[in-house]
């Protein structure tokens, strides 16, 4: 089940941050996020498969400031190595969401229904409250929490989305490849 | 040089030495002492500061007149958070700076140790980047990282904090490679592409009212030759701003001088009326562009800056040039044709006409006096006029800062020193020691305020016992004199926590007591025999207190976040048609 994207496409861009592995660089970007005013709107971090390197997905409010100058200030900051930017309609995006919510023996195989329908799983189990799980693009798993809202909800945890770019579907060399202009110039990061 | 032991601080030093450091400025205490031991041996000369802030406004002086990084060293907590003033500074006005501090053992960060302070945490905002050592090996290769990264692209300060045990640890020496410095996420550019450059010339050949806006990057490229090179073959009139006087010279017919909320008319109307911006290392700063919808409202913009963040970043430019701003001129200059551009005099003589006219009709202007007090802007002509050709100018920050930029006269660059972007009162007496260390053989005035020399005025010591011979001329209007203007200007006239005195301290005194030679002038006939008095002393630093006008106001002015439509004129100007 897919939401159309537009909403969030407007003034959420997703950026993906290949950093250097290093104590303090996450602090060095949030940092820079707060004090040029730039609003995030979810961060998530991780390894990469190189260990020198992570990567940070970060989801900007572009509303905050242009897009191009968020990437131009970030790509200052010396641990950097390169940046990426995703166009949410170029992207293949995914979240985790985990949620407990109250859910009485009358309601309960409802709640399993509705968590069923969304594709997610039941992980947790207790005498009047179940723990479920979605992963899927953000603007799913807003349609899901905002069902769930029906159940009185304990608790809800997100990750925060992770993406890669959609792959072209057409052959090699059918289509130029498309680069989005404010990254032109920015520097390739070195061969790993 | 292989299988050497050192220790941490003797690498160190040994590092700076590598680097071709000559001198540095700091002030020692337990976190760095090991780091202190081997300066003993060292061949770099270490000046003794006073305060730490001293130390840190002394190597950005060094650096801006010598174009190398100034390095400053101090010691942790305390030491540390006093230098963070000159790195701010610093970090505004893109001085290359390397400031080495000394941080507590590595066992005991974090558990708030006796002068621990998290400096790096503190300076990230304010350092192009900083670097916590956490092992003795690592320390070659940070030293040399730093000095790459405070020196390239755009200039900046770095922070190199080094944890007692770090410094104490034993390692094997070595000195890396360029390529050995583990930046993989640092490409500074350097080079325009050729279709931006096209396409900057293309503007540049249909404009009727160009005009070419230089910002301290120029100078910061070592780029003033280009420049001429290229504002002599296209004949398009120049501004220079508070960050880039000297780049071209205020004697050559096309310079319009400095532009801005207290630059002067002409500067500031024929941005204002230009069909074309040509903006060279300059980043629209509010100062400069007063309310920025209403600044320059006809002018398409090229935009030339070594940051690619600069560009678009306040005014959207039409064509953006990620460059070195001597490479981008030497790029300009080789596609400027003969055929488009010969002299450019035909082609913008209307266009001159009237920036001529608006230079007869509002040149810079004061009421000079007979009597005392003394004009303000008199003793900068009068310095000026005494002066040796390559005299260095140094400013405080306030009225006194603004008068040195209009009333000198600078021909070279690299001969004008101050705080633009940060506008740190104290700047002046550090830096001008500092910018005296760099140029030994030059002459090095500070215009300072009453109120800046209170802050930083102890560094005299310092000049009286290293044998700096600075000289500093004390503007004194007991007064914040800037901070007067606005409230008399803008506040009614209700003037709050802005007098000081003319007298309290006794500048003369004061100055004799740190060392140095005290002279004082209380009309205008004084001013010329004591300016030749503190030129003729070389062999230690000069305080002259000149006892000037209260009530003088810096003209023209934009007021704060208005259009630079709106300057307010000398009074004597009023009413003029514009
Ligand atoms: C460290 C610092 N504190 C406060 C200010 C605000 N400020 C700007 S100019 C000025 C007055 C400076 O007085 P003085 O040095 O006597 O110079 P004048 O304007 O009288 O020439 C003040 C307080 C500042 N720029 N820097
Ligand atoms: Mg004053």
């Amino acid at each position: 089940m897919t939401v159309a994207p537009e909403r969030a496409a407007e003034r959420h861009h997703i950026l993906t941050v290949l950093v250097e592995n290093k104590a303090g660089v996450l602090a060095r970007v949030a940092g820079l996020f707060s004090r040029r005013g730039f609003n995030i709107f979810s961060l998530a971090v991780a390894p990469t498969d190189d260990d020198r390197f992570s990567r940070i997905t970060i989801v900007v409010d572009v509303a905050s400031a242009p897009l191009e100058q968020i990437v131009r200030q970030l790509d200052k900051l010396v641990n950097v190595v390169a940046i990426t930017e995703l166009a949410p309609t170029d992207a293949v995006q995914r979240e985790l969401l985990l949620a407990t919510v109250e859910a009485e023996p009358a309601a309960r195989s409802q709640v399993i229904q509705l968590v069923g329908v969304f594709g997610g799983e039941v992980l947790d189990v207790g005498p009047t409250r179940l723990t479920v799980m979605l992963a899927g693009p953000p603007e799913t798993l807003d349609s899901f929490e905002g069902l769930l809202a029906t159940y009185a909800v304990v608790e809800i945890q997100r990750t925060g989305l992770v993406a890669l770019p959609r792959l072209d579907p057409h052959p090699p060399g059918a289509r130029p490849r498309r680069e989005p202009a404010h990254l032109r110039r920015l520097p390739t990061p070195p061969a790993s | 040089m292989t299988q050497m032991q050192l220790t941490g601080a003797q690498a160190l030093i040994k590092s700076l030495e590598m680097q071709g450091v000559e001198v540095m400025f700091g002030l020692p205490g337990g976190a760095i002492l090991p780091v202190y031991d081997p300066i003993l041996g060292s061949s770099i000369r270490h000046v003794l500061v006073r305060h730490e802030q001293g130390a840190g406004h002394m190597a950005e002086g060094y650096a801006m007149v010598t174009g190398r990084a100034g390095v400053a060293m101090v010691t942790s907590g305390p030491g540390a958070t006093n230098i963070v003033t000159p790195l701010s500074n610093a970090y505004m006005d893109s001085t290359p700076l390397v400031v080495v501090t000394g941080q507590v053992s590595t066992a005991a960060i974090g558990t708030d140790a006796f002068q621990e302070c998290d400096i790096t945490g503190v300076t990230m905002g304010i350092t192009k980047h900083n670097w916590l050592v956490t092992s003795a090996d690592d320390i070659p290769r940070v030293v040399a990282a730093a000095f790459h990264v405070a020196t390239t692209g755009r200039p900046g300060p770095v922070l190199i904090d080094v944890p007692k045990d770090v410094s104490t640890a034993t390692m094997q020496w070595y000195w890396p490679d360029l390529d050995d410095l583990d930046l993989p996420g640092y490409h500074p550019v350097t080079a325009p592409e050729a279709e931006d450059v096209a396409a900057a010339m293309a503007m540049l050949a249909a404009a009727e009212r160009p005009v070419l806006y230089v910002g301290g990057g120029v100078l910061k490229a070592r780029g003033a030759d280009a420049l001429r090179a290229f504002a002599e073959r296209t004949g398009i009139p120049v501004v220079t701003t508070l960050m880039a006087r000297g780049a071209f010279p205020d004697s050559h017919p096309q310079c319009l001088g400095m532009p801005g909320m207290h630059g002067n008319y002409t500067a500031v109307t024929a941005m204002q009326r230009a069909d074309l911006l040509v903006a060279l290392g300059a980043r629209f700063d509010d100062r400069v562009t007063g309310k920025v919808d209403a600044f320059a409202p006809e002018a398409k913009v090229v935009h030339v800056d070594i940051d690619p963040a600069e560009l678009h970043k306040v005014r959207r430019a039409d064509v953006a040039i990620a460059g070195d701003c001597r490479v981008v001129l030497e790029a300009l200059l080789s596609a400027t044709d003969a055929e488009r551009f010969g002299g450019g005099t035909d082609r913008l003589a209307p266009w001159w006409a009237r920036i001529r006219a608006w230079q007869e009709r509002f040149p810079l202007h004061y009421e000079p006096a007979d009597g005392p007090p003394i004009k303000p802007q008199m003793v900068v002509e009068e310095l000026r006029d005494r002066a040796e050709p390559g005299t260095i100018v140094v400013a405080g920050v306030g009225q006194h800062q603004m008068w040195a930029s209009q009333y000198w006269r600078f021909e070279h660059p690299y001969t004008w020193v101050n705080s633009g972007g940060a506008g740190t009162m104290g700047f002046a007496v550090p830096a001008a020691i500092g910018a005296k260390v760099g140029r030994p053989d030059r002459t090095v005035w500070a215009v300072d305020g009453d109120g800046c020399f209170q802050m930083t005025a102890q560094e005299l010591v310092t000049a009286a016992a290293e044998r700096i011979p600075v000289k500093v001329a004390i503007l004194n209007n007991a007064y914040l004199g800037m901070v007067r203007q606005w409230q008399e200007m803008f506040y009614g006239e209700r003037y709050s926590e802005v007098y000081l005195s003319p007298d309290l301290p006794d500048y003369v005194k004061w100055a004799e007591a740190m060392g140095c030679v005290g002279l004082r002038a209380e009309t205008p006939d004084e001013v010329g025999p004591a300016i030749e008095k503190a030129n003729a002393v070389d062999d230690r630093p000069v305080v002259v207190d000149f006892r000037t006008d209260a009530f003088e106001k810096v003209y023209p002015m934009v007021p704060a976040g208005a259009s630079n439509d709106a300057i307010v004129v000398h009074p004597a100007h009023e009413g003029l048609s514009r």
